[in-house]
């Protein structure tokens, strides 16, 4: 047998690793690379990197690189306080802006405008939680569930028509659009686990194909009357009125009740894969089928079953995000929630409380790329390559541990969790 | 000739690997020839010489056993750009198999080919490279007795021819029947360099550093009820062809039924379909006459069958889970451990804690995950979920197959003391010596047919021969005698 290094240890020499002191642990652990460290690595890369690109790409700066040789500070310090402007844009435009924040504190500003960053990275966040949740739950079961755009299209879908046509009185009408859209997305995850499960039909195809019929269905669905916002000659549909919008602080700020349903939903999450049998069958499928089957375990109505559960969390994805921030449907409604929820499940590495946090990030990212689009001129897109390269050095961990020199240890669980999903 | 001897995770792979270049040292240096050599890579090693087959064989499936042969040494026609040269690697491949006496077909696809023959593949493999030393990692692990007998005698021939071979197993016959000189390792040490002429359980004791039994200690049967009862049973393989093809057998409470036979006579189907895993084409099931067939493994597992299924590591355990998940993992939704609804962890702990001291399962926590264990702990965590509930049948499927001595030893004495407990026991295995320690009876299985069921005192030759589908031996027993034929002490009903 290969797993020598395995062998179970002596006893008493077990004990003296344990009698290392707590800050030598802690730093060896640091430096070896561990999925946290190689994950917080992997933003800082991705940074770098985006720094340079946003040198590249600025012309001003460029110019001064053509007398390096001659006058490097001058290039130097353009590149620095380019760079620097525009991640200090992000930050400010994300978590704190501390001109808005001592403008509150004077008196001279409101606390709304103090609030405002942190508003916006949760309202950007609050969707893409449920559908990293979905993606990720997904994948600890081995599905890769690629059909998280699609899903939380239908969950758009069907929160908003439940929401503006059935006129419920508030609460009720709120609790039923929500409800309405996880149904929805259960729905259509529920056929590709089903045909999955029946027939073995690849879900990452059927799932490609159920988001092209998602988008398709409601650029069409929009257009008929009853849905059609009759005042309008675009396509967009009738708003939801406001008893069925998550409530939010109102003003500037778009912070909605989805963001606290989101760390609830984390949290039943998170209790279901570890508590739960369900979670222990999905779990033990997703890691090894055959012995599932092997003790009993009905794989094909665990794959059904989680698919369905994925497919709720997208839908309810969407949900939020036609109930808390667009309150109408366009074609372009989702966004692009769900092929979003990919990357940030990928980033939270397949944990509840990983994918939420990723979820925040992403948030954050896009929150802050709107502020240093407006105020530095650097291209939202920037985000985007941002959010990317995150990705490939997650995806890449051995990429990452050359290049910081980290020790080769027991990280790269990924690798074989991703070839799982396939 | 040397083999080197060990238990399961004592090293013996890791040192290989290292002198196949597909590890480095950490300390220390590898001396070929009077040199110090470091070797970087697999291409290093081979350049000096040395050859490996490993014991999960390096093999494109879908590539011809010449294509395979090939790889890494690709002859080319016409510069670095050219064309693979087929008909020179074909020609070699001819030339290297019958040199050395291994007859290969080099336009044969691998995946068509059985395991042993793959091995001869990698056997040419190497040999194609102008080793001078081999290194066979366990072999015999995955072969017949036959193909373990006929690779045995081409490890001598290559021998005779001037390799020198380095063979690494935890099987004590083999190692005595054709090694030069016996090199045991234990946690990572050499304890000791033996000749061949070492008593088997002088060996065994030095590769767990203890005294152990080879021989299965036990007390006659006293069968009493007929628990499980099979009639006509017709089973397909994957590929739908006929893998059972009509078995009946008993097997009673307080016995022990060993089903001989080489591997992939059906009795992987067999046990597959009395465990709901694999569709009935016809025939019947009972345990204390209630049909299993239609029940769901699940049912099944439940209702007090124990089943110990034949490939640990792809049925057996999720290596990913921890032990503790691993000891529950078919008793999870049932109470004390849980419903069917949430787990108790801290009773699954509780029990895990239990288990794992009753069965001595060498871990460091019973959170540790079973990838981490050795193959022989990881055996024993399956043996312990199995046996930790009443049983009225307990199904073993080749219960020690890359299990240590030292743990063999530990399940072959918890199988026995389950069937002094009351149950009916059904042990399959394709070693013959464990069938003939462990059974009360024996049915030889082949081609998906029961040939006969002896007593374990029959000789090992008539066993064989049976084994291998000869029926017209001494006594000229018939085909298909009645179950119960020959066991000692059947005396009530």
């Amino acid at each position: 047998m290969t797993t020598t290094e395995a062998a179970p240890p002596k006893e008493p020499k077990h004990r003296e690793q344990r009698r290392e002191s707590f800050l030598s642990v802690f730093l060896h652990n640091l430096w070896s690379a561990n999925t946290v460290v190689v994950t917080i690595l992997s933003i800082v890369l991705a940074m770098i990197i985006g720094g340079i690109l946003m040198i590249v790409s600025d012309a001003d700066v460029l110019k001064m690189f053509g007398y390096f040789t001659a006058r490097p500070s001058d290039a130097l310090n353009a590149s620095w306080t380019l760079v620097s402007t525009a991640y200090g844009d992000m930050l400010k435009g994300s978590i704190v802006d501390p001109a808005a924040m001592s403008a509150w504190f004077d008196g001279t500003g409101s606390w709304q405008a103090a609030f405002f960053p942190i508003s916006e990275t949760l309202t950007y966040a609050a969707p893409l939680v449920f559908t990293g949740l979905s993606v990720a739950i997904a994948f600890r079961g081995g599905l890769f569930n690629i059909g998280g755009q699609g899903q939380a299209v239908i969950g758009c879908i069907c929160s908003a028509v439940a929401g503006f046509s059935l006129g419920l009185p508030i609460v009720l009408n709120l609790i039923v659009a929500l409800l309405a859209g996880l149904i929805g997305g259960a729905i259509w995850g529920f056929i590709p686990g089903f045909l999955k499960a029946r027939t073995g039909a690849h879900e990452v195809i059927i799932t490609i194909m159920l988001n092209y019929t998602a988008g398709l269905f409601l650029t069409w669905l929009i257009l008929q009357s009853g849905v059609h916002d009759p005042q309008r000659s675009d396509a967009i549909s009738k708003a939801v009125p406001e008893s069925a919008q998550l409530p939010s602080f109102g003003g500037s700020l778009r912070v909605h009740l989805g963001i606290v349903l989101a760390v609830l939903v984390t949290a039943g999450i998170a209790w279901m894969l570890n508590r739960s049998a369900f979670g222990f069958e999905l779990r033990a499928v997703g890691a090894n089928p055959n012995a599932a089957r092997t003790a009993g375990i009905s794989v094909t109505k665990t794959y059904t079953l989680l698919m369905v559960v994925a497919g709720a969390l997208a839908g309810l994805g969407g949900a939020t995000q036609v109930l808390g921030t667009a309150y109408t449907l366009t074609p372009a409604v989702a966004g692009n929630i769900g092929f979003d929820g990919l990357l940030v499940a990928l980033l939270g590495r397949n944990r509840p409380w990983g994918t939420l946090f990723a979820a925040i990030l992403f948030g954050a990212l896009r929150a802050g790329g709107n502020r240093m689009q407006s105020y530095s001129g650097i291209s939202l897109e920037l985000v985007s390559v941002l959010q990317a390269l995150i990705v490939i050095f997650i995806a890449a961990p051995a990429l990452v541990k050359t290049i910081f020199h980290l020790r080769a240890a027991r990280s790269a669980r990924l690798g074989a969790s991703m070839a799982k999903g396939w | 000739m040397q083999a080197l001897l060990g238990e399961n995770g004592a090293g013996k792979s890791t040192l290989m690997n290292q002198l196949y270049g597909l590890l480095q040292p950490d300390e220390g240096h590898i001396v070929v020839d009077g040199e110090p050599r470091v070797f970087r890579s697999p291409r290093d090693a081979i350049a000096a010489g040395i050859g490996m087959v490993h014991q999960h064989f390096m093999l494109v499936p879908v590539f011809t056993v010449a294509e395979n042969i090939a790889l890494g040494a690709e002859k080319v026609r016409g510069g670095p750009l050219g064309v693979l040269d087929r008909r020179r690697a074909r020609r070699e491949v001819i030339e290297v198999s019958q040199r050395y006496g291994l007859p290969v077909d080099p336009d044969e696809l691998v995946e068509n080919l059985p395991v042993g023959v793959q091995q001869r593949v990698e056997i040419v493999k190497a040999l194609t490279r102008d080793v001078d030393l081999l290194i066979l990692d366990e072999p015999t692990a995955v072969l017949t007795p036959q193909e373990t007998d006929e690779l045995l005698s081409v490890m001598r021939g290559l021998a005779k021819t001037g390799k020198s071979i380095v063979f690494i197993t935890h099987k004590l016959k083999e190692v005595k029947a054709i090694a030069d000189r016996i090199t045991v390792i234990r946690r990572g040490r050499t304890v000791s360099t033996a000749s061949p002429d070492t008593p088997e359980d002088e060996l065994a004791a030095l590769m767990v550093g203890r005294d152990v039994s080879l021989e299965v200690v036990k007390t006659p049967a006293e069968p009493g009820r007929e628990v499980l009862k099979i009639a006509g049973l017709v089973v397909d393989d994957d590929r739908g062809v006929r893998a059972v093809d009509g078995v009946d057998l008993v097997v009673r409470a307080r016995e022990v039924l060993g089903i001989a036979g080489v591997q992939g006579n059906g009795q992987t189907e067999l046990v597959e379909a009395m465990m709901g895993l694999r569709p009935v084409r016809a025939g019947s099931i009972t345990v204390d006459n209630e049909p299993l067939i239609g029940m769901t493994t699940k049912e099944i597992l439940h209702s007090s069958i124990g089943y110990i299924p034949e490939d640990r590591s792809h049925d057996g355990v999720i290596r990913e889970f921890t032990v503790a998940e691993n000891l529950v993992l078919d008793m999870y939704d049932r109470p004390p451990y849980g419903n069917a609804f949430r787990l108790d962890p801290a009773a699954i702990n509780k029990a895990a804690r239990e288990r794992v001291r009753q069965f001595d399962i060498r871990t460091s926590s019973s959170e540790a995950t079973v990838a981490t264990l050795s193959g022989g702990n990881q055996q024993k965590v399956v043996v312990a979920r199995e046996l930790s509930r009443p049983l009225r049948l307990f199904v073993a499927s080749q219960p020690t197959r890359g299990v240590d001595v030292g743990s063999i030893e530990f399940i072959h004495n918890r199988i026995v003391e389950e069937r002094d407990s009351g149950t009916a026991v059904l042990v399959v295995s394709s070693e013959l010596d464990e069938v003939v320690g462990l059974a009360d009876r024996i049915a030889v299985m082949y081609r998906g047919r029961i040939l006969a069921t002896v007593s374990p005192d029959t000789p090992r030759e008539e066993i064989g021969l049976l084994m291998a589908g000869i029926t017209n031996g001494s006594g000229g027993s018939p085909p298909k005698p009645a179950a119960g034929d020959g066991v000692p002490g059947e005396g009530e009903q």
